[in-house]
């Protein structure tokens, strides 16, 4: 298994999109952070960039990469080597790699400009968020095995979960503003990693508002050590789910 | 006839007064304990005359209640503890010019029904009552139809649980011409509580961690608050009620709570604001009812809400102030809007300048279209900064339909005032 990641790991840095992507996550955040005076403001344009180019970058690199490798691991199978070592080898490069360009492309001004705990949270949630959708694209890839439909699976899973869910959620409250809504709220919030994430950053940004009535509720909620602990362990899942099911889909594959 | 007999008779009493006035004892000094002659503070007082001087020095005196009915110089040598055994109210002052310095008092009685404090004016003038440390009293010091009264540098610490079983800080019930200036109140209900207290100052008070407000205000006309600091209170700072209250210079921080405010103005008219700083509170300032306030040079920064202002509200003037880092700058819960907004400083302001005179040349529309929605449905928070958001935001910004027409600033101020 370490053999494959380092092929997996040494291929994807010569594929060089991964360098890219890192310089231009730390061009974004360094100038976001030297450009404007405020603090808050900067923290913003890279909370934008964690939930929207985070998860676009990782679940479009990965589809598109399993299914340009897919003669390398059918080369990889005809070895004596265990299916699921190849699969999880393949997802443990990718993840990698992507969680490093993050970390070093967005983590470090974090680190360096916002406050210790608050950038904690963020380059958590981001490595998270990356690991997620490169899961989700292990999936649809896998479901089919057409490129393009792989792909457009793929975007329209990122497009849900980016920006149609967050539409949905906002109806629904419109619909049963009349009941005491918060805690379904809480479940519902938990249908989509980057939601969970957003709000996980959201109780740090606004502290402040977020201590009004409703807010508390969710403080209560997410911001004590139990909740914190429930929301990263639901993302957890969300990285085990989709990879377990790709796993199993893998190993009955006819490649 | 009769008028020569009045005038002689006047004459010789001030006469017998003159000759009289030698044989009376001059000022003396009463000491308890330290080796004094008397033990405990109560014969002191007896003994005492009209302008003398109770020094008292370093112990512990349990005595119930004392009432001080001459004026008096009472100061304490190395803090001298005066406790309640939370039975008494510790020192009644029912005598003008009275000073009680340097004294520790605790442990004062718990009534509701006669509100017992660690100290108790009643209907007196030109009372000091400085440099105290007040310990686990119901109310602190408790000042009733006082005039001229100066409350200074007193250390007031409470820890109190319930609100409704809990005095006040410094507690000023139709008083005039008070001067509050440099105490520290913690732990109890209200940390200063002005009712029907006209023409009074507050300067340099420091109210942290009180049950309710921090500084209650109701009913007390001509005030000034200034340089005060106000930090984690149950509710924030309430006026209410009031006209021609003037608040410069203070500092509201870290009220948190759905009912916290910064301040809360209701049915407050004519005021003047200028200076203060907002930080992180849930809401800067509310307004409700309230009409001709001048808001001014003040800094809000990183609040929940900046300005929560009630569509009962008129002609309130909000110019030349700092909003940065607010979750939203502006909530408001109806389309009226009678107050200006005028040359302040918005860190969400997106417009430009190309005359170069510091003032942006679009105007600014403080209220998000989301800070209206929240207000109507508050769930709706927890979707707060995300994309659909933002875009519902923008098209708002571009033709608004949900929020005011008139809640705008025609001169947004392009850098932050040096406040």
């Amino acid at each position: 298994m370490i053999r494959i990641l380092k092929y997996v790991t040494l291929d994807i840095l010569k594929n060089r999109i991964v360098i890219i992507y890192a310089v231009v996550l730390a061009l974004f955040s360094w100038s976001a952070f030297g450009l404007e005076d405020n603090t808050s403001k900067g923290l913003l344009t890279v909370l934008n960039l964690l939930l929207l180019t985070v998860p676009l970058v990782s679940v479009l690199f990965s589809t598109i990469y399993v299914y340009n490798n897919n003669e390398f691991i059918e080369l990889l199978v005809s070895h004596p080597v265990r299916r699921s070592m190849i699969w999880k080898a393949l997802f443990a490069g990718l993840s990698l790699s992507m969680t490093a360009a993050f970390i070093l492309g967005a983590g470090l001004p974090l680190l360096l400009f916002a406050d210790p705990a608050t950038a904690l949270i963020m380059i958590a949630a981001g490595v998270l968020l990356s690991v997620i959708f490169i899961a989700i694209a292990f999936l649809s890839s896998i479901v089919t095995r057409d490129k393009a439909k792989g792909i457009g699976i793929a975007i329209m899973l990122w497009l849900y979960f980016a920006l149609l869910f967050d539409g949905l959620v906002l109806f629904l409250y419109f619909q049963f503003a009349d009941y005491p809504i918060e805690k379904p709220v809480v479940l519902l919030s938990a249908l989509s990693p980057v939601d969970l994430c957003r709000i996980l950053i959201l109780l740090r940004l606004d502290v402040s508002a977020m201590m009004g009535y409703t807010g508390a509720i969710f403080k209560n909620f997410f911001g004590n050590g139990w909740g914190l602990i429930l929301s990263f362990s639901l993302l957890l899942l969300w990285i085990w789910v989709p990879f377990r099911v790709s796993l199993q889909k893998f190993k009955k594959k006819d490649l | 006839m009769r008028q020569p007999i009045k005038i002689f008779l006047r004459l010789l009493s001030a006469c017998l007064l003159w000759v009289g006035a030698p044989l009376h004892t001059p000022a003396a000094t009463l000491h308890v304990g330290n080796g004094g002659p008397f033990t405990k503070i109560r014969p002191a007082l007896a003994a005492s005359h009209p302008g003398d001087s109770i020094i008292i020095g370093r112990g512990i005196y349990k005595e119930g209640n004392l009432i001080i009915d001459k004026p008096l110089f009472i100061l304490g040598e190395g803090m001298p503890v005066l406790d309640g055994e939370f039975r008494y109210e510790i020192l009644s002052v029912k005598s003008d010019r009275v000073t009680i310095k340097g004294l520790t008092l605790r442990n004062s009685g718990h009534s509701v029904l006669n509100d017992p404090g660690a100290i108790k004016v009643y209907d007196a003038s030109y009372v000091t009552i400085t440099d105290n440390i007040l310990l686990n009293n119901y109310f602190g010091i408790y000042l009733q139809y006082a005039a001229h009264c100066i409350v200074r540098n007193n250390t007031i610490t409470a820890s109190q649980k319930e609100e409704h079983l809990s005095g006040n800080g410094i507690h000023c019930w139709k008083s005039d011409s008070l001067q509050i200036t440099g105490n520290r109140i913690t732990g109890h209900r209200d940390g200063i509580y002005f009712e029907f207290v006209t023409h009074s100052v507050i300067w340099r008070n420091i109210a942290r961690n009180n049950l309710r407000y921090g500084l209650h205000f109701m009913f007390s006309h001509n005030n000034a608050y200034i340089t005060n600091y106000f930090k984690n209170n149950g509710a924030g700072v309430a006026v209410m009620f009031t006209k021609h209250v003037i608040m410069l210079n203070n500092t509201f921080e870290e009220n948190w709570g759905d009912a916290a405010y910064g301040i809360l103005f209701k049915e407050l008219s004519d005021c003047c604001l200028s200076g203060n700083r907002f930080i992180k509170n849930t809401t800067g300032i509310l307004f409700d009812g309230s009409n001709r306030i001048v808001v001014t040079r003040n800094v809000f920064r990183e609040n929940g809400w900046g300005i929560r202002i009630q569509a009962n509200c008129m002609d309130n003037s909000i110019r030349q102030n700092n909003f940065m880092g607010n979750t939203f700058d502006l909530a408001t819960n109806g389309t009226l809007m009678l107050n200006q907004f005028t040359d302040n400083y918005w860190d969400k302001y997106e417009g430009y300048d190309l005359n170069r005179d510091r003032t942006g040349d679009v105007p600014y529309r403080p209220l998000s279209m989301y800070s209206m929605i929240v207000e109507r449905n508050p769930p709706a928070m927890l979707l707060y900064r995300s994309f659909i958001i933002r875009l519902l935001d923008q098209s708002e910004k571009i033709i608004p339909t949900l929020t005011p027409e008139q809640l705008i600033d025609n001169r947004p101020r392009m850098i932050p005032y040096n406040l």
